[in-house]
């Protein structure tokens, strides 16, 4: 049984009839061909799959596309607005937040939710902030400097 | 991984959910914020033919301040609770047991209902509703009725919750700032090994254990030993410690042994009563 769903994905409202065990992150990428949104553990720890869900981060995985009925939900290709870079990207660009790149959707949705709610965050803070991202090449330290750097260009925008 | 495929039913109200719970039985899973059930079900562990959604039920996510009581509707998010100014002045062991729960996107999503029903034996809010000797609500074809957090977890997984009942509230009292929880642990997931919460009141303390055994409990013998004590030494509490998790068959898995479990339930629990009693 398919269920009729409407969802704004970024800025766009897109209806859908669904099979209601299809997971957000298989309607981004598979139905929405919006492959910005990375698969990567399946078991809700990576954080490669974070998209904003009415402008809070949650991991799009580990949720059905049914449960997203009504919302607005932004994903990595939401960002940037006619074609400048929003200032995580381009913190994450300067700061060379990324190595091979898997994590960095995820990091940057996680970093403008984390922007959001703190303007300014500690080097602390923004540890703390991306705890549910994983990266394993660049040791966390460049992807600080990256939010960092996008707090001091004007952060969440 | 894709869950196996189940019927998706979504609820306006909390009675339209019970009923549905009442057609389907045992065949129906409430779905709240998805986050213990949903990853049960990619790896088909769980298997509901139906999904019952209380996501939308309106009046279900408050936190309010009730007759002198503090009242947590369900549905509220562990990041509703962490970052409740309500919470944080009148009832901050809720607040900050929330804080150690998984990560900032599971925060925005899991809810304190949700985690409460799972039972996991690893989860963060038995402790500290069993510290605050919370009231759970259960809304019911019978009508209400209210458990005792002491009485609620029954097992492994396994509440007092009836198949055909929704949790719809949690209560609990107005503290001071005389709480504490403690933890270790696992590194990946976040989930407790061993994770003590303490609430200091007048003349006693309540000490809700989890991540050791296969519910969580109230460490009663550790209550006792410091009864009616205001300002217990640095020997009174490392004693009372020592009684964590007497009479308590620790739980073993590849994360820690039944006896590192056991000595970490003593130390979380000494760190705990340390900083609730500000010793």
């Amino acid at each position: 049984m398919s269920i009729p769903v409407r969802i704004t994905i970024n800025g766009t409202l897109r209806q859908f009839d669904l099979d209601p065990r299809m997971l957000l992150v298989h309607l981004l990428r598979d139905a929405c061909t919006l492959t910005g949104t990375h698969v990567g553990c399946e078991t809700g720890i990576c954080g490669a799959c974070t998209v904003l869900l009415d402008g809070s981060a949650v991991k799009s995985c580990t949720m059905f596309a049914v449960q997203a009925d009504g919302a607005e939900v932004t994903t990595i290709e939401g960002l940037a607005k006619n074609g400048d870079l929003h200032p995580v990207q381009q913190g994450f660009w300067e700061r060379h937040g990324l190595q091979c790149g898997y994590c960095t959707p995820g990091m940057i949705m996680t970093s403008v939710q984390l922007l959001s709610r703190n303007a300014k965050p500690s080097r602390e803070e923004i540890a703390h902030g991306l705890a549910g991202n994983l990266c394993r090449c660049t040791g966390y330290s460049h992807i600080i400097d990256a939010v960092q750097y996008a707090a001091g260009m004007g952060g969440a925008r | 991984m894709y869950p196996a495929p189940f019927e998706y039913l979504r609820p306006a109200t909390i009675d339209e959910a019970i009923a549905l719970l009442v057609t389907h039985g045992e065949d129906a899973k409430i779905l709240a914020g998805g986050h213990s059930l949903i990853p049960a079900m990619k790896l088909r562990l769980a298997q509901p033919r139906y999904i019952v959604d209380i996501g939308r039920i309106r009046g279900m996510s408050h936190i309010r301040e009730t007759a002198g009581r503090i009242v947590v509707g369900a549905m509220a998010t562990h990041d509703a609770i962490e970052r409740s100014a309500l919470l944080r002045e009148k009832c901050p062991l809720l607040p900050e047991t929330a804080g150690h729960i998984g990560d900032v996107q599971v925060r925005n999503k899991g809810t304190i209902g949700g985690s409460l029903a799972h039972a996991d034996p690893a989860g963060d809010w038995p402790a500290a509703v069993l510290a605050l000797d919370a009231d759970i609500e259960l809304a019911g074809p019978r009508g209400r009725r209210t458990v005792k957090a002491d009485g609620f977890f029954v097992d492994l997984l396994t509440t007092a919750t009836a198949p055909d009942e929704v949790l719809v509230e949690i209560r609990v009292p107005i503290t001071s700032a005389k709480v504490a929880y403690e933890k270790t642990e696992q590194k990946a997931s976040g989930f407790a090994i061993a994770g003590v919460a303490v609430v200091v009141e007048q003349g006693g303390v309540r000490v809700g254990v989890t991540g050791v055994a296969a519910k969580a409990y109230r460490a009663k013998a550790v209550e006792r030993a410091l009864a009616g004590q205001s300002a217990p030494t640095a020997e009174g509490i490392a004693r009372a410690a020592a009684l964590a998790a007497e009479r308590v068959e620790a739980l073993g898995d590849i994360h820690a042994s039944p006896e590192y479990r056991l000595h970490l339930a003593e130390v979380n629990t000494a760190r705990a009563l340390r900083r609730a009693y500000g010793n």
